[in-house]
């Protein structure tokens, strides 16, 4: 099982990379579209939207490619967030459009960013990415929250109101929190797109 | 809702080939506690919520030590990992990034420099950019003259917090307190604040102290210093605003279990990952 991740130079992959590694899959670090093969594609991020958006730019046609040919895609953190549409992050910069609905920033009286350990929510159980994913607590980090138009979300988390947690359209896939550092359940879900 | 974290905190003298675990008192090494990536794995699967290695060592080949230890950690630990001393530019922070590092935490190199913070925000996010704060307790006459530093009353008398750099062998003039809320503003993810006055004593953390700095700031306030039983822990959580805990010698020496702690908390009615 080849799983392509995307580095555009955003934040810690090697995460993503140790701990599909762990899950015994195949993961390769890919830096140049045209080197953008295999099973399936990670987009990981950590950052800013803008930048983010901007060093996505070579992979646009390649990903939307990807898509159409129904590999399955995985957005972590500001990789689902690019999967948007649009962000209040950033002014210029267009989200992947790949689901509808823009990023927001966080509208809380609580602590913000939203970092720490929180309840996952399953919204939506024909989910595959949370196959026998009920419950547990997964690691958040972040300051923006994507706002779906569509009927995507799949599981959410409570910090002062709902937050989109996970979304699912068919092949494409995205976590708010990182699995690759919510230890044993965030394990379970990578496994659960590995097995896809 | 967030849970309230437990985060094992690992010094580590990496003068030796694979680093090695100290735990001192009042920073003078006294015990070796094992090889770091052993004992996080370790605290890992015992429930750890997040690791911290702070590099004590003062030479200069740690570099390619830290990065060794750093790379061994995360194939098996799947929790966020901070490292903490030494890290003063970008291409620091980014040397401990490329080898698989959440964050970071500075104090002395932002004190003598506050802009790093937003530097290294810009670059990073601010969510990998921890400040740790060493604050010693500067007792204080009722009628004394001391400017604008912020007063906290604690059961052993007035007192402003004074920050302490170079893993506590220098001091300040700076206010803590001040200090905690500047480096908000300048960008810091969270706040590692240490009392110099409990660290090592395991008489329980300051609480008057944390209390102050959670009170005052948004980020997240981890608290350092003076952990010696469970209860500790509650107390903390109970009296204070503080996302974190962290703690060293209670966990090295197997005198607490991540899990059994996490267990008592629950009980206690103190939201933790279980």
């Amino acid at each position: 099982m080849k799983i392509s991740i995307i580095d555009y130079k955003m934040g810690n992959i090697k995460s993503v990379y140790n701990a599909l590694k762990f899950l015994k899959s195949d993961p390769v670090i890919v830096d140049k579209p045209s080197k953008l093969t295999g099973d399936k594609i990670v987009i990981p991020g950590v950052g800013a939207f803008g930048k983010a958006s901007h060093n996505l730019e070579p992979f646009r046609s390649k990903i939307r490619e990807s898509l159409n040919s129904a590999i399955p895609l995985l957005g972590i953190c500001l990789g689902l967030q690019i999967l948007l549409e649009e962000s209040e992050e950033s002014s210029t910069e267009e989200g992947l459009g790949i689901i509808k609905g823009k990023v927001q920033r966080m509208k809380t009286d609580l602590r913000v960013p939203h970092i720490g350990w929180n309840n996952l929510k399953i919204r939506k159980k024909a989910c595959p990415l949370f196959k026998d994913v009920t419950r547990g607590y997964v690691y958040f980090v972040h300051s923006y929250e994507a706002v779906p138009e569509e009927d995507v979300t799949a599981a959410t988390t409570h910090y002062g109101h709902e937050i989109c947690a996970g979304v699912w359209k068919e092949n494409i896939f995205g976590t708010q929190f990182h699995p690759e550092k919510s230890g044993e359940v965030g394990l379970k879900i990578l496994k659960n797109f590995v097995e896809l | 809702m967030l849970c309230r974290r437990i985060i094992p905190c690992l010094d580590c003298d990496l003068a030796v080939p694979n680093g090695r675990v100290v735990k001192g008192i009042e920073f003078k090494k006294i015990r070796y506690a094992g090889v770091p990536w052993e004992l996080a794995e370790r605290y890992y699967k015992e429930g750890a919520d997040e690791i911290v290695f702070l590099d004590i060592t003062a030479s200069h080949e740690r570099r390619e030590t830290m990065v060794k230890v750093i790379e061994k950690t995360v194939e098996r630990v799947f929790v966020p990992l901070t490292i903490g001393g030494g890290i003063g530019s970008v291409e620091d922070a980014r040397k401990v990034f490329n080898a698989g590092a959440d964050k970071f935490s500075m104090n002395t190199a932002a004190i003598k420099n506050p802009k790093l913070i937003s530097i290294l925000a810009e670059y990073f996010g601010t969510q990998a950019c921890v400040v740790a704060i060493d604050a010693k307790r500067r007792y204080i006459r009722e009628s004394e003259e001391i400017g604008d530093k912020i007063v906290i009353d604690t059961p052993e008398g007035l007192c402003w917090y004074e920050c302490s750099i170079y893993g506590g062998r220098r001091f300040t003039g700076k206010d803590a307190i001040r200090w905690a809320i500047d480096a908000e503003q300048l960008g810091a993810g969270e706040i590692l604040l240490t009392s110099m006055d409990r660290d090592g004593t395991k008489d329980g953390y300051d609480l008057p102290l944390n209390k102050a700095v959670s009170d005052r700031v948004k980020i997240p306030i981890i608290a350092s210093g003076g952990c010696g039983e469970l209860a500790h822990m509650y107390q903390v959580f109970k009296k204070t605003n503080v996302s974190a805990a962290l703690a060293a010698s209670i966990f090295h020496y197997e005198e607490v279990y991540i899990n059994e702690l996490k267990q008592f908390l629950t009980n206690k009615g103190i939201m933790v990952r279980l």
